[in-house]
C-alpha cells in the first residue's frame, strides 16, 4: 500500500492539527480535572456539565457554535484576532480549535479520575514532613496522577484525529488547510472511482486509532503501582 | 509546658479537647471515635479546627483568634500515622530520605543508616512498597517520619497493635526522643497499663460518652 503525496500530505495535516490541538488543551484540560476533582463551589455541576457538553451535543451544533464564539465576527475571536493575531475561519488552526473542543470532555474525565484516585493522605504525610503545597504536587500528587494525565492525552488525541462534524462546520472543508483524514474519506467518497483512496485513508484512521487505544490501555494498567487503587482510567 | 491544646475538633456536634501536658510523653486515652486521630491531625496541621489554639514546645501553631494556623511543613511534627503512609511511586530508600532530605541540616538527627539499622530494614530499601508485607511496610513508615528533623512528636500507632520487637525498638526511639532530644510527645493508647507506665500525662478523651 503506498500513499499518493496529497495522502501524505492529508496524514501530515492530520497529526499536525491533532498535536496542536491536545498541546493546548492539555493546560485547561489539566486545570478543569483538577478544579473538579479537588474544589466545591457552587455552580460545580453547571461546569461539569458544560465540559462534557461536547460529547453530548450534535458536533455540527459545536462548530456552529465554536463560528458564532471564534468567527471573524465573534467575541472571542475578533478579540484573538487584534491582540495576538490569531485567527481560526477556513485554516488549519480552526480545525485545531475543534479538534481540541471536541477533545476536551474525555482529557478532563480521564485526568480527573486520576487526580480523584490519589490517595489525600499521602499528600498530608508529605507536608508534615517538610514538603509545601507546591512540592507536595510536583512531588506526589502528579507523579501519581501522571498515568492518568497521558492516557488522556492520548485518547484526546485518537478523537482529535477522528474529528469531523464541528472541524467541517466550523472551517469547512479546504484541501490542505482543513481537510484532515475524516473530511479526505468523506471527499473521496462522493467522488466516482476514488474507492482505493478511501480504502487507504480509512486503514490509516483504523491504525492510528488503534494505537491510542492500545497506548492509553497500558497506561493505565501502569498507573496501578502494584496493588495502590488507579482503577478509573481504562477504556478499554 | 510540652502541648496547650484547647480546641473544638470538627467532628459531629464538634468534640472539645482542652489540657496542657508537662515536658514528655503525653497519652491519649479513650475508646475509638473519640477524636484522637483527629486531635493529631489537629496538632499536625492536617486538620483545622473549628476554634481554639495549639501549643507545641513554647510555639503557637494556631490560634483562631489570633489567626494563626501554621502549615503542616512549618509545624515540623514527626507523625507516625496508623496506617503506613509509604508513598507507592517510591523506593523504601526514597520514602525513608523523603523527610530527611527536606528537614535543615541542624535538625536532623539521625541518619538514614542509622534508622535502617534500628528498624532492621536494610534488606527492603531497594523495594516498591507494594512488594512489601504489612510488617515491613509498618517498619518503613515509622522510619520515614523519624528521619525528618522534627520538633515535636506525634503517634497515632498504638504500642499495643507492635509485635515484641517492634514494641522494644519503638520503646528505645521513644525514650531518646525524651529524653536526648526533649521533644513533646503525643500518643495514642488503647492500653490501660502501657499508658500508666509510660505516659508523664493521660489524657482522656470521651470519657463522657461512656459514663452512665
Amino acid at each position: 500500500m503506498t500513499l499518493s503525496p496529497e495522502e501524505w500530505g492529508i496524514v501530515a495535516l492530520s497529526l499536525k492539527v491533532s498535536l496542536v490541538a491536545i498541546l493546548a488543551a492539555l493546560p485547561i484540560a489539566f486545570a478543569l480535572a483538577w478544579v473538579l476533582a479537588r474544589r466545591r463551589f457552587p455552580g460545580k455541576i453547571l461546569l461539569d456539565a458544560l465540559v462534557h457538553l461536547p460529547l453530548v451535543v450534535p458536533p455540527v451544533v459545536t462548530g456552529w457554535l465554536l463560528l458564532i464564539v471564534f468567527g471573524t465576527n465573534g467575541v472571542v475571536g475578533r478579540w484573538l484576532a487584534e491582540t495576538l493575531g490569531l485567527t481560526f475561519m477556513f485554516r488549519w488552526t480552526g480545525a485545531a480549535l475543534a479538534a481540541a473542543v471536541m477533545a476536551l470532555p474525555l482529557m478532563v474525565r480521564a485526568m480527573r479520575l486520576s487526580l480523584e484516585a490519589v490517595d489525600r493522605r499521602l499528600e498530608g504525610a508529605a507536608r508534615t514532613l517538610g514538603a509545601g503545597p507546591w512540592r507536595t504536587f510536583a512531588t506526589i500528587t502528579l507523579p501519581l496522577a501522571l498515568p492518568g494525565v497521558l492516557a488522556g492525552m492520548v485518547l484526546g488525541f485518537a478523537r482529535s484525529v477522528g474529528e469531523f462534524g464541528a472541524t467541517i462546520t466550523f472551517v469547512s472543508n479546504i484541501p490542505g488547510e482543513t481537510r484532515t483524514l475524516p473530511l479526505a474519506i468523506y471527499s473521496a467518497l462522493q467522488m466516482p472511482g476514488a474507492e482505493a483512496e478511501v480504502t487507504r485513508l480509512a486503514l490509516i484512521s483504523v491504525a492510528l486509532s488503534i494505537v491510542a487505544l492500545v497506548a492509553s490501555e497500558a497506561l493505565a494498567r501502569r498507573s496501578g503501582y502494584g496493588r495502590m487503587g488507579g482503577q478509573g482510567a481504562h477504556v478499554l | 509546658m510540652s502541648f496547650e491544646i484547647s480546641v473544638t475538633l470538627p467532628r459531629g456536634a464538634g468534640i472539645r479537647v482542652d489540657f496542657a501536658a508537662p515536658a514528655g510523653l503525653t497519652a491519649l486515652f479513650g475508646p475509638s471515635g473519640a477524636g484522637k486521630t483527629s486531635l493529631l491531625d489537629a496538632v499536625a496541621g492536617l486538620l483545622r479546627p473549628r476554634e481554639g489554639r495549639i501549643v507545641a514546645g513554647g510555639e503557637v501553631l494556631f490560634d483562631s483568634a489570633a489567626g494563626i494556623d501554621l502549615p503542616p511543613e512549618r509545624r515540623a511534627c514527626g507523625y507516625v500515622f496508623q496506617d503506613n503512609r509509604l508513598f507507592p511511586h517510591r523506593r523504601v530508600r526514597d520514602n525513608l530520605l523523603y523527610g530527611w532530605r527536606l528537614a535543615p541540616t541542624a535538625r536532623r538527627w539521625m541518619t538514614l543508616d542509622e534508622a535502617v539499622a534500628f528498624l532492621g530494614i536494610g534488606h527492603l530499601l531497594g523495594r516498591m512498597p507494594a512488594t512489601l508485607s504489612g510488617g515491613g511496610a509498618r517498619r518503613g513508615g515509622r522510619a520515614g517520619a523519624r528521619l525528618g528533623g522534627r520538633r515535636s512528636w506525634l503517634r497515632a500507632e498504638p504500642l499495643s497493635s507492635l509485635d515484641a520487637p517492634g514494641r522494644g525498638e519503638t520503646m528505645a526511639v521513644i525514650g531518646r526522643i525524651r529524653d536526648e532530644l526533649r521533644l513533646p510527645i503525643l500518643y495514642v493508647s488503647h492500653d490501660r497499663a502501657e499508658v500508666e507506665r509510660l505516659a508523664g500525662r493521660i489524657v482522656a478523651m470521651g470519657q463522657e460518652r461512656l459514663a452512665p
